[in-house]
């Protein structure tokens, strides 16, 4: 089973979510933690897996043998996001605008294009005690994010209970962590920038055809709207955690609920619970 | 006319907070959400649209069930495994045609995608280009192209002294797309360890595109350790630490009234964000 931890607005506690969730459900069952949020992850930070493995993340982007090529301008007409251009008797390559899709090589008359790897970032594995764990990190100056999201959902294990932690946002990375997915928690907080970027999240995950659910973070500001949009959608609220300055301070160290509150491991248990049975998978 | 640009790496810092009250603060500006698939800058400034525009942007194929042989060469090349049972899927698609070029019968044709809209608006505090990215649209990038192109359109003709540009989260495309070329960057971070660890990779970027930048610690005291570990990297890095932000509610409840802090509170963070758009302004100069 996948689970997806998404939220539209940033910094309202997927992280926090995902990680005490991993950390609850790892005494009853086999877990895996796959840290999406490429641009900025961080539940390594609350983790601290053991590392075990690494490997480049890359695009496929072209390479010209200039002994074939004869400058017929096939490749530059066939890429769609500009990344290849002959001009006059040289070919330019932009590798930050490819999006290795292999056009080019293949619909070269005289095969003078082949692949090579582009870095753009890492993938990590390791463990947190039971907790089987996977990252990616998209390298500074990188601008795309999506194919580092699907090399670390290739590394979904089927026989663990999967969550996902996305990006912020509802655009093209979101939506690549939250595919696939069995069920999406949704993690917003009683505000208006809360409620309009949790209604846009919606939106997105109904596109996906993925049940959803929501976690309401920091209750105790702000206002009632997001709990009302909640019913009149027929979301299910999954679970609430309150505004509290000590959740706050373990939190900015680095300590999650589960661990920080073991009380909170239970809530995170009957949220599971809770996540079973929306799936129709509790029997 | 100076660009700022206001950029976080972890969301939920505070960035559009004080977006807002600069918008309150600051003259002769233009504002411009860049935070095109989350914008929320809207929600403080109130804002009156004057203009709508659809915003096309990529494709998606298209595969005609007529004409479809069923011959599997596509679903076999093409590597966003967007293609299953001769048809597409266009959340995964990546428009990149690919799969049109080489289809033996011309079965596949490629479409044009509404990927959003942008919109200019007037408020009280000056106008605002803002956007809405489609639901599971790409070419968020492109999107923030063009409202900073709008935004800086605006700001030439009416003879601005400054763009304001609240940015995305993260570090990828939509914020490379965001900073690129602005004057100034301004840092919002927390005093949290993976506050600290993506501000750390945005400060990074910014110097990766020689983008000079200023930080705010928002939220100092949740944890002053924290904080003062942030200052002491800022120093170490040549970045100045140009303000403080204490955590209060104020600031949520000046957002349910739908009010930018400075014009609700006259507290310890309006002070703080008063002084630190005087100091980013000074640097900043015309």
């Amino acid at each position: 089973m996948i689970i997806s931890v998404a939220s539209g607005k940033g910094g309202t506690g997927k992280t926090l979510v995902a990680t005490s969730l991993a950390l609850s459900l790892k005494e009853k069952y086999r877990v895996q933690l796959l840290d999406c949020d490429v641009e900025e992850p961080n539940d390594h930070v609350f983790l601290k897996p053991v590392s075990t493995y690494k490997e480049t993340a890359s695009v496929m982007i072209p390479e010209v043998d200039d002994n074939k090529c004869n400058y017929c301008g096939r490749c530059g007409e066939v890429c769609a996001y500009n990344a290849i251009a002959v001009v006059k008797q040289k070919v330019l390559i932009f590798p930050d605008l490819c999006h290795g899709c292999g056009a080019c090589s293949y619909l070269c008359p005289e095969k003078a294009i082949s692949e090579r790897a582009n870095g753009i970032g890492v993938i990590e594995k390791g463990y947190a005690d039971s907790i089987d764990f996977v990252q990616g990190r998209l390298a500074i100056g990188k601008a795309m994010a999506p194919p580092i999201i699907r090399r670390v959902k290739e590394l979904v294990d089927n026989d663990r209970v999967a969550i996902v932690d996305a990006s912020p946002g509802t655009s093209c990375p979101v939506i690549e962590a939250v595919r696939e997915s069995d069920f999406c928690l949704l993690v917003s907080e009683p505000t208006p920038f809360g409620l309009n970027d949790l209604m846009l999240a919606v939106e997105a995950i109904r596109k996906l055809n993925i049940k959803c659910g929501v976690v309401l973070n920091r209750v105790g500001v702000g206002d009632s709207k997001t709990e009302e949009y909640c019913r009149r959608e027929n979301i299910p609220i999954m679970l609430t955690i309150p505004l509290d300055t000590e959740i706050a301070y373990l939190y900015s160290r680095g300590i999650t609920l589960a661990e920080g509150m073991p009380q909170w491991k239970n809530k995170f248990l009957e949220l599971f619970d809770k996540i079973l049975e929306l799936t129709g998978d509790g029997n | 006319m100076k660009e700022l640009v206001i950029l976080s790496g972890k969301g939920g810092t505070g960035k559009t907070s004080i977006v807002g009250s600069f918008a309150a603060i600051a003259q002769r500006k233009v504002l411009v959400d860049c935070d095109v698939d989350a914008a929320d800058l809207n929600l403080l400034l109130n804002p009156t649209i004057q203009e709508e525009n659809e915003f096309w942007s990529g494709q998606v194929a298209f595969i005609d069930r007529q004409k479809c042989t069923e011959c599997g060469l596509c679903q076999e090349l093409c590597r966003f495994n967007a293609i299953t049972d001769f048809n597409v899927d266009p959340v995964a698609c990546e428009g990149c045609s690919f799969c049109s070029h080489i289809c033996p019968v011309e079965a596949i044709t490629m479409q044009d995608c509404m990927a959003g809209q942008w919109f200019i608006s007037s408020s009280k505090y000056g106008p605002l280009v803002h956007a809405r990215l489609g639901i599971a649209q790409e070419n968020s990038g492109k999107l923030v192209a063009l409202v900073r192109k709008q935004s800086r359109e605006i700001a030439v003709k009416e003879e601005f002294d400054y763009i304001i540009s609240d940015g995305p989260p993260g570090i990828g495309c939509p914020v490379i797309s965001a900073l690129s070329g602005a004057d100034m960057a301004l840092l919002v971070t927390e005093p949290t360890l993976s506050g600290i660890h993506d501000f750390e990779r945005v400060l990074s970027v910014c110097q990766h595109f020689d983008i000079p930048a200023m930080v705010c610690i928002n939220k100092y005291d949740i944890n002053e350790d924290n904080t003062r570990q942030i200052e002491e990297f800022c120093l170490n890095q040549g970045v100045q630490v140009a303000a403080r932000i204490p955590f209060d509610n104020v600031v949520t409840e000046a957002l349910v009234q739908g009010l930018p802090v400075v014009e609700y509170s006259k507290g310890e963070v309006s002070q703080q964000i008063e002084s630190l758009w005087q100091k980013l302004s000074e640097k900043l100069g015309r």
